[in-house]
């Protein structure tokens, strides 16, 4: 018997479309339509079957895995809770509500992606808009080291670059497109006009854009590797458009100057507004990551590297964020959530984290779970339970559930951890 | 059961002031002698101290997605501000934007018991739903901004009262929310191609219709519907000099309809020679005194570090022009916009002068302390935690003054202020921040001390500081149950969220499932908040 | 023969396919060890298309297959995930985030 599930919200990237149709036939999911490769690998390649959690690589009962978690937590004197971007919103709320209990450092995968945005929006506020305000209005977008063509396989489709909308109806053709990056990547290659930056000169560039837009004279005839010319005629161009958008990514992020280099952006973003209006977007990687952001935030007044071991919340880049914390030997045990930073950290830090006792959370066995004392595969937020996840201009939608929800979500063995917790 | 015995009741609503009484509890609701057993009832003594129902805010940003940018946005108003856990409270941070649990704690420790957060966009209104469910201790509510909403404004310019009208009720179902807000009218739209409305009549660019046309047309929405609270309205020209005269004309046109203005010290100015506004205070008093349809809120300026957070995408970034301050701006599709920047008010600045003697004159001058509440917007005129220091200010006219000569003297030439010696009772102070707010809002069980109330109760020592009084009450009930004692909190409980369900005719959802079609990136069957998903609710009925 | 070069690692559709596939399949460990070069800079070094070709930094040391892609003069591209993890520092400069991009590399044939 096949059911069509339709309006289903997929969860891979910050894109979270929400127009996924999903076919279920007996109990699996047969066929997907309108997702990307991402997104169809999400609800294709997932399999629901029930599994047992393990304690050192031995399959155990739920209690036995969550008393042994809890054992964990509450012997440690400096635990770490990290992850949660591709967890729903229920799920972190409970990952916050564990570390407010015990007093750990809490992070999550923005401070590898863009807790530096987060820092410059701190420093200097960011102009933004929500996604349909990019569709219906704007004419000019400028991706800034950032790659949607690999990272956010639908994004030009359905929000930017030719998705039409009320005041450009006809798509790409009633836009520019503008791409800065180190390398010709695929998305430069669909752009109008590439500009190749040399690497780690993005701030000079931007410094050099803030400049032209405030009427000053720059003495080079080229900076970061771009001739003056060309950044005059795009300040031009910036100035006379109706809407115009940055889009911004890791080329930002990570390379030197990190914070400030996103600073400059946002700073130009504002100064362009005394001339039309500009807005800028930050392309958020995972399905929620800016739902930890939110949940983070409103829990406890800041988005990540937050460290409550003095019973309130500090907040601490570069102290309590999890690559420095492992680094510096700072944490003897660690709750992973959604993530997996084995795969993703600097070898250093993926290394600590293969010595002390560590406890995984995650539908999929990744690479963090092959060396946890404790893993719980649970189920996946949007394909068989429900919650709420953030897009990456932080509108919330909610997931459905399209099949029956047979393990348990991350939400509920959070809970009974903290409930563990609180009785040992 | 609980007994609070032999306090001086202060219960407006029910032609109480100042009788020494008791007040009997049972099951959350406040219930008549006869209906308690004494024997096994707990026993306040009151004896010499206050008794007041729970206040409620009419007006405060204390959820949801601008404000949490405001949270994220400002690290350093949390540095120093903190919270530790406990057994039975999370911990926190946060001063002019605290963090949803410690909001909760600190409006309980203050006395409130009923919260309506001021400005919700339906795009986003589950976030606000999320927060809710994170800030204990409190009845809310949250506002629906509707006042540059593209399906309105379309069913305005083709005169289809009758579809706007089910819109609304519509979106007031899917965002759970309570009442319509309506923000600058037109002018939020306008930003959106970098410009503003300054008249009622002038039009919003791609849909020509006018701010009036919005005002005028959701004002009678809301009767038609019979919400229990009426238009609330951000005007326009918020902080201009030709605000006080556009609050009157707004005032003027909806002829006799209920509305509530808000935080009406920031749309109370008037040109004078010389670059400083002038407070308009007395005029717009008197078209207030003259309307008895009309409440308001006031928007106390209190001199500290503040955070202005609107859906007044221009205005904001006005202030961030006029400032140099950071700027964050967010537009929300169809729908509305905002932003928010840091502020700090000073008494040595001659702008900030004006603006603090214009609410106080506001409240002052308007003669029924039912139709002005107090707020100060918070936190956008200063942070809610120090209304009882705008308590003691309308109470105490020295206290006033001392305030006032330690002011800028240009920000004090020419005031109204010192002629004003009117000093708000404990009976005034009772209507203007539980029983007015609590009737304006249509809260039937809220704001008063009678048979059937809602047990939210305060109880307050009767000192002659009115700040150190409202600042620290003695014992502070939720629900029949003691929260507070001695300002600390003893008990955590959750609040619920309170919402309304107009009725509307089912036809139009065609209609907007085409609207979200063409002008969404969101799937209408995403965009509806769930009441299963917040169990803690009550529906509160229209007319 | 080493030559130093600028690394920036970064997401490809074939990476990603390690979030649901799993990192344990021969796919996600082709898809994440491989390392493109400029042409020219692969005719300079003498390194055949698919040959294996060793990257050092202070912090490590790998060796991946090269494969000829759009990239300017003297940069190199892996994809994301441990084989680029590898080679880079902890250090955060005091920010959280690790240099992903615009690390220095030694790069030599195999």
């Amino acid at each position: 018997m096949k059911t069509v599930v339709e309006n289903v919200t997929c969860t891979f990237c910050g894109c979270l479309c929400d127009d996924i149709i999903v076919e279920v036939e007996d109990n699996r999911i047969s066929r997907v339509r309108r997702a990307c490769a991402n997104g169809r690998g999400i609800f294709l390649d997932y399999d629901p079957t029930p599994k047992k959690p393990t304690v050192a690589g031995r399959e155990v009962e739920w209690e036995d895995a969550v008393a042994a978690a809890a054992k964990i937590l509450v012997r440690a004197d400096s635990p770490l809770i990290y992850g949660l971007s591709s967890s729903a919103c229920e799920a972190q709320r409970k990952a916050i509500e564990l570390a407010d209990l015990l007093g750990a450092i809490v992070d999550t995968t923005s401070s590898v992606c863009h807790g530096p945005t987060g820092l410059a929006m701190q420093a200097v506020g960011e102009p933004t808009a929500t996604l349909g305000e990019v569709r219906n209005r704007a004419d000019l977008l400028i991706f800034w080291g950032c790659n949607p063509v690999a990272s956010h396989l639908r994004h030009f489709e359905r929000y930017s670059l030719n998705a039409e909308g009320a005041l450009v109806p006809n798509g790409r053709r009633d836009r520019t497109m503008v791409v800065f990056d180190v390398r010709p990547t695929a998305t430069a290659k669909v752009a109008d006009q590439f500009f190749q930056v040399l690497p780690d000169s993005d701030f000079e560039v931007l410094t050099a854009l803030r400049a032209l837009a405030q009427g000053k004279e720059i003495e080079s005839d080229s900076v970061g590797g771009i001739p003056l010319g060309r950044l005059r005629d795009l300040t031009e161009r910036m100035k006379a458009c109706r809407f115009g958008v940055f889009f911004m990514g890791m080329g930002l992020t990570m390379s030197r100057a990190r914070d400030i280099n996103v600073r400059e952006l946002f700073a130009l973003t504002a100064q362009l507004n005394e001339f039309t209006r500009f807005i800028v977007m930050p392309m958020r990687g995972h399905g929620n990551v800016a739902g930890a952001d939110q949940v983070l935030t409103w829990q406890s007044g800041y988005p990540f590297a937050v460290s409550y071991a003095r019973g309130y919340p500090q907040y601490g880049p570069g102290e309590f964020s999890a690559v420095d914390v492992l680094v510096r030997g700072e944490a003897d045990a660690a709750l992973i959530l959604a993530s997996d930073p084995v795969a993703h950290f600097p070898h250093a830090a993926a290394m600590q984290l293969k010595r002390i006792p560590t406890i995984v959370i995650d539908p999929v066995v990744n690479l963090t779970a092959d060396t946890a004392q404790v893993f719980f595969p649970t189920c996946c937020y949007g394909v068989d339970a429900e919650g709420v996840s953030y897009r990456m201009d932080n509108v919330p939608i909610r997931l459905r559930g399209v099949l029956p929800t047979v393990r348990p979500t991350d939400e509920s063995v959070l809970d009974a951890i903290i409930e563990a917790v609180k009785r040992c | 059961m609980l007994g609070i015995l032999n306090g001086k009741v202060y219960d407006p609503s029910n032609g109480v002031d100042a009788q020494v009484r008791d007040v009997w509890v049972r099951d959350g609701r406040i219930v008549s002698p006869q209906d308690v057993d004494r024997e096994r009832a707990e026993i306040i003594d009151a004896s010499g101290l206050v008794v007041m129902a729970g206040g409620v805010d009419v007006h405060s940003h204390v959820v949801g997605s601008k404000v949490n940018a405001a949270r994220k946005f400002r690290p350093e108003d949390h540095y120093g501000n903190t919270r530790e856990r406990t057994a039975l409270t999370r911990s926190g941070s946060g001063f002019t934007v605290p963090s949803t649990f410690l909001t909760g704690y600190l409006y309980a420790e203050m006395g409130y018991t009923t919260v309506m957060e001021a400005a919700t966009a339906p795009l986003v209104a589950k976030h606000t739903h999320e927060e809710l469910e994170d800030t204990p201790m409190l009845d809310m509510g949250a506002f629906i901004t509707m006042g540059n909403n593209h399906f309105i404004m379309e069913c305005i310019r083709d005169g289809l009262m009758e579809k706007a009208r089910d819109y609304v009720a519509w979106l007031l179902n899917a965002t759970k929310g309570y009442a319509i807000k309506i923000v600058n009218p037109g002018g939020v739209e306008n930003w959106k191609w970098r410009r503003n409305v300054s008249e009622l009549d002038d039009e919003v660019i791609g849909f020509g219709v006018t701010p009036r046309q919005i005002v005028t047309t959701l004002a009678q929405i809301a009767e038609e519907l019979g919400l229990p609270h009426p238009i609330h309205v951000h005007g326009i020209n918020l902080g201009r000099s030709t605000s006080a005269r556009t609050t009157i004309e707004t005032m003027a046109t909806i002829e006799g309809r209920r509305a509530h203005f808000c935080h009406l010290q920031f749309l109370s100015y008037g040109k004078q020679a010389g670059t400083l506004h002038s407070s308009e205070a007395a005029k717009v008093a008197a078209m207030v005194n003259a309307n008895p349809n009309l409440t308001v809120d006031v928007g106390q300026i209190v001199f500290g570090e503040a955070t202005t957070m609107t859906s007044d995408g221009p205005l904001q970034y006005g202030i961030h022009m006029q400032t140099g301050n950071k700027w964050m701006n967010d537009d929300i599709e169809n729908e509305t916009g905002g932003g928010i920047v840091p502020i700090r008010y000073s008494r040595n600045n001659a702008i900030n002068a004006v603006m603090w003697r214009t609410g106080l004159e506001l409240a002052l001058l308007i003669d029924n302390p039912w139709q002005v509440l107090l707020t100060t917007d918070h936190p956008n005129a200063g942070p809610f935690i120090h209304y009882p220091q705008v308590i003691k200010l309308l109470m105490d006219r020295g206290y006033r003054s001392a305030m006032f000569e330690r002011l800028n003297p240009r920000g004090r030439k020419g005031a109204l202020l010192p002629e004003l010696h009117r000093e708000y009772s404990l009976c005034d102070i009772a209507v203007v921040t539980r029983a007015g707010p609590a009737r304006v809002l249509g809260l039937k069980h809220k704001g008063h001390l009678g048979v059937g109330a809602d047990a939210d109760i305060t109880v307050y020592a009767d000192l002659d500081d009115k700040e150190e009084m409202f600042a620290r009450p003695r014992y502070v009930v939720k629900e029949g149950v003691v929260v507070v004692v001695d300002g600390a909190l003893v008990r955590v409980r959750r609040g619920k969220t309170l919402y309304v369900a107009p009725a509307y005719d089912t036809r139009i959802e065609a209609d907007i499932r085409e609207h979200f079609r063409k002008n969404y990136t969101i799937s209408i069957d995403n965009f509806s908040v769930h009441a299963d998903h917040f169990p803690h609710r009550e529906m509160v009925c229209c007319r | 023969m080493s030559e130093n070069f600028i690394l920036v690692t970064g997401r490809t559709v074939k990476q990603a396919s390690g979030l649901h596939k799993g990192k344990h399949t021969d796919t996600y460990r082709r898809a994440v060890t491989v390392v493109e070069m400029n042409p020219e800079d692969m005719a300079r070094l003498g390194i055949a298309e698919g040959r294996l070709v060793r990257l050092h930094t202070s912090t490590g040391q790998v060796e991946a297959p090269v494969h000829a892609g759009a990239l300017p003069p003297k940069m190199v591209f892996i994809p994301m995930g441990p084989v680029a993890n590898k080679l880079v520092g902890p250090e955060t400069d005091g920010t959280g985030m690790p240099s992903f991009k615009g690390l220095t590399v030694e790069v030599e044939p195999a």
